[in-house]
């Protein structure tokens, strides 16, 4: 049962990146992400973090491939990007280089056994799934008490992200627009 | 009695400062007689600083005076110190007694000259700085002193510089001497890396600490310093042209004072030659063929002031013979009376000179004793000296130098005997050609009289003002035809007449008969111990070498006689143009210095200055430009190779912290 | 039975060498904002992994922070790319390339 989930899942994992990589639309790219998305929170949920997939599914695939979505229909980024070719040489050959030595970096420990190089010590912050907490009684607990000051920054993270995102986005005012002479010709 | 030595260089320093000053104020003779007492003075304080020093035990005079700390640089301590021992006080004493009676003679020679006092000023820095020299504890002092001469003695051939000739040759003299100066310099260096100091009783203290080759190293470099300063071969070239400055300059500096700066250098460096004695044989071998080598050249001058040139350069090589035969006495032997015998010759042809309107070639003079009796008599007692006739004294300095000649080697002897003829003929010639014969400048003022008197008439008006001549004295020579030699007045009779005693009895300075004459020895052995050369020659030998020596003497007065007086040989055999034209040494010089010199010069700008090192600046300026215009190609712009990049480092950064661990 | 460990790992790191290849070859900026959040996502992945092996509540942590930085950054960026098209339009990464040296 359980590998069914994860075959599954996998399979849609992959499915979607592939296509984000691989879309010529940009449209369709954000519906491969989505697809992406789902199969990670699956993936959450067969590993007993509940909360975060949810949280997954609302922020994530909800909010963010939304946002994505709205800025592709207003500014009109729909246009087909030419994937034929490539104006920069030697990008693609370096970037898929660096991609196989990536993986091979990255699987060699883990096939030899030796996912101990990457992994820290056991319970630094507290037990996941040993004891009968709820999971989102322990991330709670963890985080209220443990990381209440990372928590708090965040909130003013948020504060400061969306303050940066009305000054950026807005219209300028007429006063402004007459100190816009800069050019972006290259 | 030994603490007022500071007073000696201070004051002609004094001299110079006030008639920088005021001297132009003071004008003329005052100006004069300022120097001149301030000097007199100097050798008043050497002789009180003598007496003290003789006043003292035999072994204990040595005095050390330090008045303040000069350089004080890490390791490097040169105070400004004076010594007080035999060698430096007789040095001291001569030069400040001859500077006296030449600074005497210069107020009449010099009379009515535009920049009198300025004669002045050079001959009081003058002295200072040959007094520096003398008395100077280490040599660094030495060596400002040593520059110090240089430079008056380039002030002063120049003096009348507007006279192309007279500027041209205060330059060779500066330039020629410079190269000596590296030499002295590089001396002062090896000293330094190896023994740690410049002092002289620190180094002389530890001088068997060099090895022989070191000692033999410094020796030949500081005599190098000697060679150009005391105008051997092949530095000589400055002196001959140096005859353009004023006679009392070729007196006092370039006979009596400066010239012997290199010998008194040796001298005061005797234990370094005692411990490297092959520079004493090269030092011996240059003194003798500058010697033969000057004395030819004399023989066919026939400008008075040449003839007296050559002279001295080949009276400085006898003293430098004696050096490298260990005869450290006899070369300051020689040294003193050498400076009685040649100030007072050159004294002497400046008084001729003077008395014959400034005329300089002897073939236009002649008879001159009857009008200038003085000049003549003292001129003759110092011919007599120079020539070695017993018993003026340099019959018997001349004699010590070759008798310890002998000792070093026959040949070198037999080098200095032939000189002593050489020497006694072109004198002979001198004095024969100038004082005696016929009055051949009567002969040619009668020849062109006719002439004359016409020519006079017409200008009558014009010549009634007299021609200011360099002296600016008017007339007693009146208009052409009464053209009179006359003797020079008293301020420079004086001077010859003292100089010609102190010639005629210099030699009781060192007597050779028995120990208890010979003052000098007695006097300066304590301070060269062992270097001293101790003649081994028998007595028999000593005599025999004296007789020889006075034959020779004798044949050579004989035969200038025979053809200057009784004219029995024609004189153009005797003097050929090779030795009139001085081996042709300058102008192979010249050549040399033209041709290969000046191709080097170009090479050295045009191809290696300009290729090799700014092609090696220019070169890495190039490196430098051309290595960042490849780089820079590295920022294309693009984000998308910036993120390859990136990726790229992660990688490695992540590879090396996993795989680190295995 | 469940799935090892091991296997959720791969599977994360064939996820991130996509997105990175993707992000490396795109021109449209904003799917290369999407390959970053495949990356992500994989990084997520692997971190709620290692809680579940070590049996630590530190990775799903680590995961909730990385959300919400995420989304702001999502908003941030869409809110440069917005401006920077409001010059031009149709623009790709490839066109800003005035740090040229």
């Amino acid at each position: 049962m359980d590998w069914a989930v994860f075959i599954v899942a996998a399979i849609a994992i992959l499915a979607g990146a592939v296509g984000v990589v691989t879309s010529r639309n940009p449209v369709h790219a954000a519906l491969n992400l989505v697809l992406t998305l789902f199969g990670v929170a699956v993936l959450f949920v067969a590993q007993q973090a509940h909360f975060l997939a949810v949280v997954q599914v609302i922020v994530y695939a909800g909010a963010i491939v939304v946002l994505f979505l709205f800025v592709i229909m207003l500014l009109g980024v729909d246009q087909s990007e030419n994937l034929e070719v490539e104006p920069l040489a030697g990008q693609r050959p370096a970037a898929v280089g660096i991609g196989i030595a990536a993986l091979a970096a990255l699987l060699l420990p883990i096939l030899f056994g030796k996912w101990q190089w990457l992994s820290g010590q056991a319970s630094v912050v507290g037990p996941a799934h040993t004891g009968t907490d709820p999971n989102v009684n322990r991330l709670a607990k963890a985080l209220f008490t443990r990381y209440l000051l990372p928590f708090e920054a965040t909130s003013v993270l948020l504060v400061i992200a969306v303050v940066g995102a009305v000054v950026l986005a807005r219209r300028p005012l007429s006063s402004e627009r007459r100190a816009e002479t800069v050019t972006e010709e290259p | 009695m030994l603490d007022i030595v500071w007073l000696l260089p201070a004051l002609p320093l004094l001299g110079f400062g006030l008639l920088l000053l005021v001297g132009r104020r003071l004008g003329d003779p005052r100006a004069g007689w300022l120097a001149t007492t301030l000097v007199a003075g100097s050798f008043a304080v050497a002789a009180v600083v003598c007496a003290g020093l003789y006043l003292r035990s035999p072994h204990d005079r040595v005095f050390v005076q330090t008045l303040f700390d000069w350089i004080p640089v890490g390791g490097l301590h040169i105070p400004v110190a004076f010594r007080v021992d035999q060698l430096s006080i007789t040095m001291a004493l001569f030069v400040t007694g001859v500077s006296t009676l030449i600074h005497l003679y210069s107020i009449g020679y010099m009379h009515g000259d535009d920049r009198f006092p300025t004669f002045f000023v050079y001959l009081n820095l003058f002295v200072f700085s040959m007094l520096m020299l003398v008395l100077a504890d280490n040599f660094v002092l030495t060596f400002l002193g040593w520059e110090g001469v240089g430079a008056c003695s380039y002030f002063l051939i120049s003096f009348w510089f507007e006279r192309n000739t007279a500027a041209v040759a205060g330059k060779k003299a500066f330039v020629t001497n410079r190269v000596g100066d590296f030499g002295f310099l590089l001396g002062m260096f090896l000293i330094f890396a190896h023994l740690g100091s410049l002092d002289y009783g620190t180094v002389f203290g530890h001088v068997s600490s060099l090895s022989t080759s070191t000692a033999t190293a410094i020796g030949l470099l500081l005599f190098l310093g000697a060679v150009g300063k005391s105008a051997q071969l092949p530095l000589y070239i400055w002196l001959p042209d140096a005859m353009e400055g004023p006679t009392p300059v070729s007196a006092l500096i370039h006979a009596a004072t400066m010239v012997t700066a290199g010998v008194f250098l040796m001298a005061r460096i005797h234990p370094i030659l005692f411990h490297g004695p092959d520079t004493l044989t090269v030092i011996a071998v240059i003194g003798a063929a500058t010697d033969f080598y000057a004395a030819t050249i004399a023989c066919a001058q026939n400008d008075i002031k040449k003839v007296l040139a050559y002279s001295t350069i080949s009276q400085l090589g006898y003293m430098f013979l004696a050096i490298g035969s260990g005869a450290y006495v006899a070369a300051i032997f020689h040294m003193i009376t050498h400076a009685f015998f040649k100030a007072l010759l050159f004294l002497g042809a400046g008084s001729v000179m003077h008395g014959m309107h400034d005329e300089q070639d002897m073939k236009k003079m002649g008879a001159l004793r009857k009008w200038m009796p003085i000049t003549a008599g003292t001129f003759i007692v110092a011919w007599l000296a120079i020539a070695g006739v017993p018993p003026f004294s340099g019959f018997w300095s001349k004699d010590e130098i070759l008798i310890n000649a002998w000792d070093k080697s026959a040949v070198l002897w037999a080098v200095g005997a032939i000189t002593a003829l050489l020497t006694a003929y072109y004198m002979s010639r001198q004095v024969f050609m100038v004082f005696f014969g016929n009055a051949r400048w009567q002969e040619a003022a009668d020849a062109k009289e006719p002439q004359e008197a016409e020519a006079q008439a017409e200008h009558e008006p014009a010549a009634a003002e007299g021609t200011a001549d360099e002296h600016g004295g008017k007339d007693e020579h009146g208009a052409h035809g009464d053209f009179r030699p006359h003797e020079s007045p008293w301020t420079m009779a004086l001077p010859l007449v003292a100089l010609a005693g102190l010639s005629a009895v210099g030699g009781a300075l060192n007597l050779p008969i028995n120990k208890s004459t010979e003052f000098l020895t007695k006097w300066l052995e304590p301070l060269f111990g062992s270097s001293l050369h101790e003649v081994t020659a028998s007595t028999g030998t000593k005599w025999l070498l004296f007789a020889v020596t006075l034959v020779l003497v004798l044949i050579g007065i004989g035969l200038a006689r025979a053809v200057y007086l009784a004219h029995r040989i024609p004189e153009d055999d005797l003097e050929p143009s090779v030795l009139r034209h001085a081996w042709y040494f300058d102008a192979f010089i010249s050549a040399l210095v033209d041709g290969p010199g000046r191709l080097l010069g170009a090479w050295t700008a045009y191809v290696f200055d300009l290729k090799v090192i700014d092609g090696a600046v220019n070169g890495v300026a190039t490196l430098v430009r051309d290595t960042g215009g490849t780089v820079r190609r590295i920022q294309t712009g693009f984000v998308r190779n910036y993120a390859l990049a990136i990726a790229a480092g992660a990688l490695a950064l992540f590879a090396f912290v996993v795989f680190r661990t295995a | 039975m469940t799935v090892p460990g091991a296997w959720y790992l791969t599977l994360a790191a064939f996820l991130f060498v996509i997105g990175a290849v993707g992000l490396l070859v795109r021109r449209n900026v904003l799917v290369m904002f999407m390959c970053v959040e495949l990356m992500l996502n994989a990084v997520n992945l692997t971190f709620v992994t290692f809680a579940r092996m070590l049996d630590d509540i530190g990775g799903q942590v680590i995961v909730f922070f990385v959300l919400v930085v995420a989304a702001a950054e999502v908003v941030v960026g869409l809110g440069i790319i917005v401006a920077i098209f409001r010059r031009r339009a149709g623009a790709t990464a490839d066109d800003i390339s005035l740090l040229k040296g």
